[in-house]
Formats: structure tokens, C-alpha cells, sequence
């Protein structure tokens, strides 16, 4: 629509309309690192809070036929700071700590008596690839059961042999396709992928899924700092998929 | 051009202090104009003249413009130009953590970006960038659409078929010289599309990206695309059509002048090289 206006007019408009687009210069903090970086991370919170809201606790993620699942050989994996932490699976125990009504060291023959659960499942990588895997292991909300935890607590922590922690939320932990897994691909888990006993859960990022596990812990808090070893530094805490 | 206009702007800022002696504010274009013709009426009293300029005087110049902007689109364009700049430069530094779409065993490197056109600093820096503009990103997108939708001024840019054989003489025009087709409306064919298909590659930039940020949860919209290993690529793409609008979108801001775009600031612009 063209108009015909005198010049002194145009730009008294034009200026007028221009101090509306002000609040768009609140973007130009994030120029300054000092402020952006809380700013993101913040960002990150936000998103991790869209995705607990967004999670569907009975929901499935995608299983696949055993002809879709890439050949053991080509299942990366990823050790933090050493491939191979050294785990006397002999002498191994799994201690239990927090809300939980018998807390104490269970053996993998424990996790092993409780219903078993084979799942072929897409493990995704915060860095972008994804490989589709066999797995098998017990429900970790039959080992919550197992232990009386309070499934109504927020968080389950887990340490591991070679140092490395997680937490998850309690949610994704009672999810049907969340494993404590001690098999791939039919075989007893290995050395490099966690013997013997791993988190393997559809619904999270691979960096969730710790293994050489050594303690669980069902808490309602979580230290800060201390909630994963890579989300300490910067990776989102969710990580779900 | 953008001195002058500096220059004026400032010689104008003198004239309006002046003239804000009196507190009601002249708001609607006619009643300024009343203003201005007896600031010129004075001015012309001063000095010697004889009847003719006077009755010109009477007549102030105007000038054709045209509010082509609503604050709407504007606040959401540069919102978007801001978040596409944060989602692409972190976006090349999140795909550097794996830079193919090939499987894991054995990677081949596809692309190698280099970091220094990248955001974030490393991977989970680049995905907190990534996670904070998305959501910049697709409230200016919904906000931008629901508004072109609900005020019906998406009919001034969105590309149909009957724009359609508009397409190839504005090809013609930009890259062989051929002669300039009439204009007809704010955007000419190819406008249309290249603005219409920015739209698409943001919507299809927003699919894929839920597609690869909750596969488990929207598992029927990466059944669409092919599952969450092919949608990658689609999302790679997304940013690849942005890529190839971007540039030629710049290109043709500096060649068409500073009025153009002080437009997308502003709302208003000054001749408009169309009619109607």
C-alpha cells in the first residue's frame, strides 16, 4: 500500500518504529561470554525440563528385528578414561544405597534371578551417530523392586569402576525397556562394553548408559556438580531421547 | 545515501524540538502537515517573492512510501536472523563431533568445518547454544506464521502457482541481464519463492531437529522421515537451503540500497519501486 507523506513525517514514523524494535537488543548479551554461558546453560535447564514433561513413561522406543542389528564388531564403544577398568568379576558386587528398604551389596546372580529382557534398541550418541544393538538384562524397576526402593524419589545415581557417575530421573528408570544389561548380543557383557553390568535405556543419550557399575543410590537429591560426568560439564542432564 | 539520510534525521531532530513547544501531540499525518505548511508559509513571507511560489508552498512536497514491515515481522525477522546465526555456526560444530553420515565403524570424515566458523567451542558447548536459540528460533517462527496467517499479509509473499511463469523472467533479469519485468506487487516471483521456501526449510529444519532431539518420544514422526539416521541428513539439508538462501538474500539487500533495507528496521520505505 503506497502512501504519500511528507519527508519530515516519513522519518518522525520511520524513527518511531525503528525504538519499537528495541526489546530485539536483549539477544545482545549473549555477545558478552561472561553472561552467555549462564545464559545457555540455563537454556539447557530449560530444555531439560520441556523433555521430562515431554517424556511418555510408557512409551516405547522403536525395537528391531534381529536382521537390522549392526554385527557386535561394529557396536562402537566409548571408555572415558581407560577401556578396560579391570573389574575382578569374581569377587564383584553391586552396592545398594539410599530410600531403599534393604540396602547392601547384591551379586549379579541376584540381578540375574530377576525376569530377563532381550531388546534389540537404537543406542544414539550425543555426538550424532547411532547404532542398533542387542541387549539383555533385567528391568531395572524389577531390581528397584528388588532392593524396596522408593520409587517415589526423584533420582537414581550410579557409580562406576572406572570412576564415572550418572543420574537419571525415576521415570526413565521404572520405563519397561530400561535394563540393568549383563548381555549383548546373547553373549555375557565384555570388558570393553561394561562387564559386567551396564545401564542400557532406549529413552536416554549413550553418555546415560554408565558401565562398570558398582553402587546404585535412589536419592531426592542431587549434589551439585556431582550429577554426571559429562553433564558436570556442560552435556544436558536429561539426555533423553 | 545513508549519510544524507543521517544528516536529515539530525537537521529534522533541531525542527522537531522546536516545534514541541506546544504539549497536544500531533499525531495523524494531516494535522503535521498543516504544521509544515506554515513553517514553509513563514519562511517564504521572509523573502521577497511573488505570488506563484507561495501557492506551491500551500502544496508541501510528498513524498511515496510505503509501511511494508509490521512490527511483527520485524521483531520476528531479526529474532530469526539472530537464532539461524546461532543454530548454524553451533549446528556445524555439533555435526564436527561426527562428521559424516556414514556408520561409527569405520568413520569417514564427510566435511571437515572448520572451527573457526563454528559456535560453542566444543560439542556440548555448541549443543548449549544449540538447545537456548531453538527456542528463539521456533517462537519466531510460529509467531511470524500465525501472524502472516491471522492479518492475511502472507498474501504478499507467499509463493503460488500463479507466480509460477513470474519465476524464469526474474531469473533472466538477476543473472543474464535481461530487461527488469514490471513489478507488480511488495515481492516479485522469485521473492516469493525464495521467501516462501526459507519458511520451509525452518519447518522442516524444526521436524527434523525434534526428530533427532526425541526420536523415542515423536517415533511416528521419524518413521516420516526415514527413521532418525536419514533424518539427520534432512536436517543437514534444512541448513543447506538456508545456506543457499542466505547468501543470495544479502547479496540483493546491499545491491538494492540502504532505504530497502532501513525498511526491515523501520517498516517504512521511501519510494517504493513499485506502484499501486
Amino acid at each position: 500500500m503506497i502512501t504519500r507523506l511528507e519527508d519530515r513525517e516519513l522519518k518522525r514514523q520511520s524513527r518511531r518504529q525503528l525504538l519499537k524494535l528495541a526489546p530485539v537488543a536483549v539477544l545482545g548479551v549473549f555477545a558478552f561470554p561472561k553472561i552467555s554461558d549462564r545464559l545457555v546453560a540455563a537454556g539447557v535447564r530449560f530444555s531439560d525440563w520441556a523433555s521430562a514433561e515431554l517424556f511418555r513413561s510408557q512409551h516405547r522406543a522403536q525395537t528391531f528385528a534381529d536382521s537390522e542389528v549392526v554385527p557386535f564388531a561394529k557396536f562402537p564403544y566409548n571408555g572415558y578414561d581407560v577401556l578396560d577398568p579391570e573389574v575382578d568379576l569374581e569377587k564383584w558386587t553391586l552396592m545398594v544405597e539410599g530410600d531403599v528398604q534393604r540396602p547392601g551389596e547384591y551379586t549379579l546372580a541376584q540381578v540375574q534371578a530377576l525376569p530377563k529382557i532381550s531388546q534389540n534398541t537404537r543406542h544414539v550418541c550425543v555426538e550424532g551417530w547411532d547404532v542398533v544393538g542387542s541387549f539383555g538384562g533385567a528391568r531395572v524397576s524389577d531390581f528397584l523392586k528388588l532392593v524396596g526402593a522408593n520409587t517415589g524419589a526423584r533420582f537414581v545415581e550410579v557409580e562406576c569402576a572406572d570412576d564415572y557417575y550418572e543420574s537419571i530421573d525415576m521415570a526413565t528408570a521404572l520405563h519397561p525397556q530400561s535394563l540393568m544389561c549383563y548381555e549383548m548380543y546373547g553373549a555375557p557383557l565384555d570388558r570393553m562394553h561394561g562387564a559386567p553390568l551396564r545401564l542400557q535405556m532406549p529413552t536416554k543419550l549413550g553418555y546415560k548408559q554408565a558401565k562398570y557399575l558398582t553402587v546404585v543410590r535412589v536419592t531426592n537429591v542431587l549434589k551439585p556438580g556431582k550429577t554426571g560426568y559429562w553433564e558436570d560439564q556442560g552435556y544436558s542432564w536429561f539426555g533423553g531421547l | 545515501m545513508f549519510m544524507s539520510n543521517e544528516e536529515q534525521n539530525q537537521e529534522e531532530q533541531h525542527e522537531e524540538n522546536r516545534d514541541k513547544a506546544p504539549p497536544s501531540k500531533p499525531d495523524p499525518v494531516n494535522e503535521s502537515c498543516t504544521v509544515e505548511v506554515t513553517a514553509v508559509k513563514v519562511e517564504a513571507a521572509g523573502e521577497p517573492v511573488l505570488a506563484e511560489p507561495v501557492a506551491k508552498a500551500k502544496e508541501p512536497e510528498l513524498i511515496r512510501a510505503a509501511y511494508e514491515h509490521p512490527l511483527p515481522i520485524r521483531l520476528t525477522h531479526w529474532v530469526n536472523a539472530i537464532s539461524l546465526f546461532v543454530m548454524i555456526t553451533s549446528g556445524l560444530r555439533i555435526f564436527r563431533a561426527f562428521p559424516t553420515f556414514g556408520p561409527k565403524i569405520p568413520e569417514k570424515v564427510l566435511l571437515d568445518i572448520p572451527k573457526s566458523i563454528t559456535l560453542g567451542g566444543w560439542l556440548g558447548g555448541a549443543l548449549q547454544w544449540h538447545f537456548t536459540f531453538m527456542w528463539f528460533f521456533v517462537a519466531s517462527g510460529v509467531f511470524y506464521l500465525a501472524y502472516q496467517v491471522c492479518s492475511g499479509h502472507y498474501r504478499t509473499v507467499l509463493f503460488t502457482p500463479r507466480d509460477v511463469p513470474g519465476v524464469w523472467p526474474m531469473v533472466r533479469h538477476y543473472f543474464f541481464f535481461a530487461p527488469k519485468p514490471p513489478a507488480a506487487g511488495q515481492y516479485n516471483p522469485l521473492q516469493k519463492l525464495a521467501y516462501t521456501s526459507s519458511v520451509a526449510f525452518g519447518a522442516l529444519s524444526l521436524l527434523t531437529g525434534i526428530v533427532l532431539y526425541k526420536p523415542a518420544q515423536f517415533s511416528w514422526l521419524a518413521f516420516l522421515f526415514g527413521g532418525f539416521h536419514l533424518t539427520r541428513i534432512w536436517h543437514f539439508a534444512a541448513m543447506c537451503g538456508f545456506l543457499a538462501f542466505i547468501p543470495g538474500h544479502l547479496i540483493m539487500v546491499l545491491l538494492h540500497g540502504w532505504s530497502n533495507f532501513f525498511s526491515m528496521l523501520s517498516g517504512w520505505k521511501r519510494e517504493p519501486e513499485y506502484q499501486e
